[in-house]
């Protein structure tokens, strides 16, 4: 069976001043990252952000303008895909239609002439892990999304790369069966411990699979760190509203004279100092509040007062949306708790463990001071 | 549609059977008409409505199989050949120029001269081919050419490469990228790629305009019988024509070649209709 580190040549990756343009766009402005070897490094984004681009150039399917990609110790900027000892999982899944699953699994191994005794070592090692026993004569058309997914996993392991790379992978699949494969990604991971870059645009995909979260954004890294770490000291707006389901809620407020108290109609929220840039009196700011990190206010004073729209209750927990200070808001509330509120209540909140986060609204960069 | 319409009533569908029969009727009526004349013995078309033979026999196939020229050739079997082989050679000459054309304008359609070469392509399919059987003919003549079949085979091939290549570039433009990302990455070069993925998933597309070039130039007829002259030349269109002559029209005769020539067409669209219905790409990516 697969040994864990079963490639021990080092397969580490880095990128130095990738810049990309495609016609008059900049797709890449200047990315710097290090793939440690080994590691899972998702790479997150929205459309358009530049990160499958990004993948594609360390593919070797796009080359950059300016910058150097470095795998192991080996500059492969400008080598050929079929040069770079990289596997890719398309998110298409790319499967050669009139190859049988078995002819898929080992097409890379034959166009690299391997002995046909190790391909069939490795397409019984590959179809056992992926369970995949059963499929091996069957055409592509003939098979589910699901089956098809797996076969692209493991046409890319099968050929044992330095370097995995997986676009989107799991877009095509149901709700369902997406929960499960990211489970066994996360799993094959483990088992093979290969260095593997994975792109998406779900943050949950990203938030659990990442050894190292990379947020992307108009073609430049905004954040780049332990999924965690991101999550809880996000740089940025633009990270803080993209990390967290459902998204953080931001209000606009004004510093008071005491350099701690921020007010806002129906707000009124006192910071601990010591976690944020100073402030001055009557400095605006845009306060980062997440729907997990609020409370109803039973016994103390409310901190903010929520006017009820509607309320989604989804069994253990459910969600108020509803205004703060004109802004749109979200709450969750534990529903075993209490009796739920109804549309047109107003809900007053209270903050649990501080969990406040400052945003500068021109620069929209984080105000925390403890920010990486 | 749900599963709980109802079929529509009984006299409506009566009514479309009717249609459609009276519509199939219409268009093999002269097929049909063809058949009854080819094993008729009769020596004039009989006139009648009815497309029955009044005296049923091979004789008129028998005339056209074992005709013999003058010097003892086997007219029809050397036919036969010329037939085969120019419409043989124009489908391969249509498919081996016309692939990596349509290949390079699918996927790279920006390169120079694309857009300019495409409406030059466009335009030469915009003139019919008797247009040009003059200058054609003294070109033929010039380069000795005349009454060979590879002089038919390089005047076939300029019309059916055109039409080769728009036919190609859409079946490439429907493969999606992405198998040939997969392969190169795997380990393909561009070739191999090319060689080992796009064309077995464009095999359909491929059949299909090989079919085309096969057919145009097996009915061919006006520029055939333009450039041939001797009869151990002709290609069976040309051959058949010669049945009607200017004094004495032998209509059974034409009529039993007129089948025989259609046959072999017959059984290559029988032999290639699953390439024609089936799309091989599906099941490669996603839907």
């Amino acid at each position: 069976m697969w040994q864990r580190g079963y490639h021990r040549a080092v397969s580490s990756l880095s990128l130095r001043g990738i810049r990309k343009t495609l016609g008059a766009n900049a797709i890449l402005k200047g990315i710097d990252l290090e793939v440690p070897d080994g590691s899972l490094t998702v790479l997150v984004g929205p459309s358009g952000c530049g990160k499958s681009t990004l993948l594609r150039t360390i593919a070797g399917l796009e080359s950059p303008d300016t910058g150097v990609i470095t795998l192991g110790d080996r500059d492969v900027t400008r080598a050929e895909p079929r040069d770079r000892d990289i596997a890719m999982v398309f998110q298409s899944y790319a499967l050669y239609p009139h190859l049988t699953v078995r002819e898929n699994l080992a097409f890379g191994l034959r166009l690299r002439k391997e002995p046909e005794k190790l391909i069939r070592a490795r397409i019984e090692e590959v179809s056992a892990m992926l369970g995949l026993d059963t499929l091996l004569d069957r055409l592509p058309r003939d098979m589910s999304g699901g089956q098809r997914q797996r076969v692209a996993m493991g046409r890319a392991i099968a050929r044992r790369p330095k370097l995995f790379l997986f676009d989107e992978p799991l877009s095509n699949l149901d709700a369902a069966l997406r929960n499960q494969v990211r489970v066994e990604i996360k799993k094959l991971h483990a088992t093979l411990g290969a260095t593997m870059i994975y792109v998406t645009h779900d943050q949950v995909e990203a938030m659990t699979l990442a050894d190292q979260l990379v947020v992307l954004s108009a073609g430049t890294i905004e954040q780049n760190g332990p999924p965690l770490t991101v999550y809880a000291q996000p740089v940025s707006r633009f990270v803080a509203e993209f990390l967290g389901s459902p998204s953080m809620n931001f209000l606009e407020a004004t510093v008071a004279k005491d350099t701690r108290t921020l007010r806002a109609e129906g707000l009124s929220l006192t910071l601990d100092p010591a976690r944020f840039v100073s402030l001055k009196p009557d400095q605006r700011v845009l306060v980062g509040l997440r729907p997990h990190d609020v409370q109803p206010a039973l016994d103390g004073p409310a901190m903010l007062t929520l006017a009820i729209d509607v309320v989604e209750a989804m069994g253990f927990e459910a969600f108020a949306h509803g205004h703060v200070a004109g802004s749109h808001f979200i709450a969750r509330l534990s529903s075993e708790a209490h009796a739920l509120p109804k549309p047109g209540d107003t809900l007053g909140l209270t903050l649990a463990d501080d969990r406040v986060y400052l945003f500068d609204p021109e620069s929209r960069r984080s105000l925390a001071r403890s920010v990486p | 549609m749900t599963p709980l319409q109802r079929p529509p009533p009984l006299p409506w569908r009566m009514a479309a059977h009717a249609a459609v029969i009276a519509a199939v009727g219409f268009a093999l009526y002269p097929v049909l008409w063809v058949v009854s004349l080819a094993l008729d013995g009769a020596q004039r078309p009989s006139g009648r409505a009815l497309p029955w033979p009044v005296a049923p026999s091979l004789d008129h196939f028998r005339a056209v199989l074992f005709a013999h020229s003058r010097e003892g050739t086997w007219l029809f079997a050397r036919q036969l050949t010329n037939s085969i082989v120019v419409s043989a050679m124009t489908a391969l000459t249509a498919i081996a120029i016309a692939t990596p054309a349509a290949y390079a304008l699918a996927r790279f359609p920006k390169f120079v001269g694309a857009q300019s070469g495409t409406k030059a392509l466009l335009a030469t399919q915009m003139f019919p081919g008797v247009a040009s059987a003059i200058p054609l003919y003294i070109l033929l003549d010039k380069l000795h050419l005349l009454d060979t079949q590879l002089g038919l085979i390089l005047v076939y091939a300029t019309t059916a490469v055109p039409f080769a290549i728009f036919q190609l570039r859409g079946a490439f433009e429907s493969i999606p990228k992405d198998l040939e990302e997969a392969a190169m990455v795997d380990g393909a070069t561009r070739l191999q790629a090319f060689v080992r993925v796009v064309l077995p998933a464009a095999r359909p597309a491929l059949a299909v305009t090989a079919l085309f070039a096969f057919m145009s130039a097996w009915n061919e007829f006006i520029l055939a019988a333009t450039f041939l002259s001797h009869e151990s030349a002709f290609t069976l269109p040309v051959a058949l024509q010669r049945h009607v002559g200017e004094y004495d029209a032998a209509w059974g005769r034409f009529a039993a070649g007129s089948i025989i020539v259609s046959l072999p067409v017959m059984a290559l669209f029988y032999a290639l209709q699953k390439n024609l219905v089936g799309g091989l790409t599906s099941g490669g990516v996603k839907g």
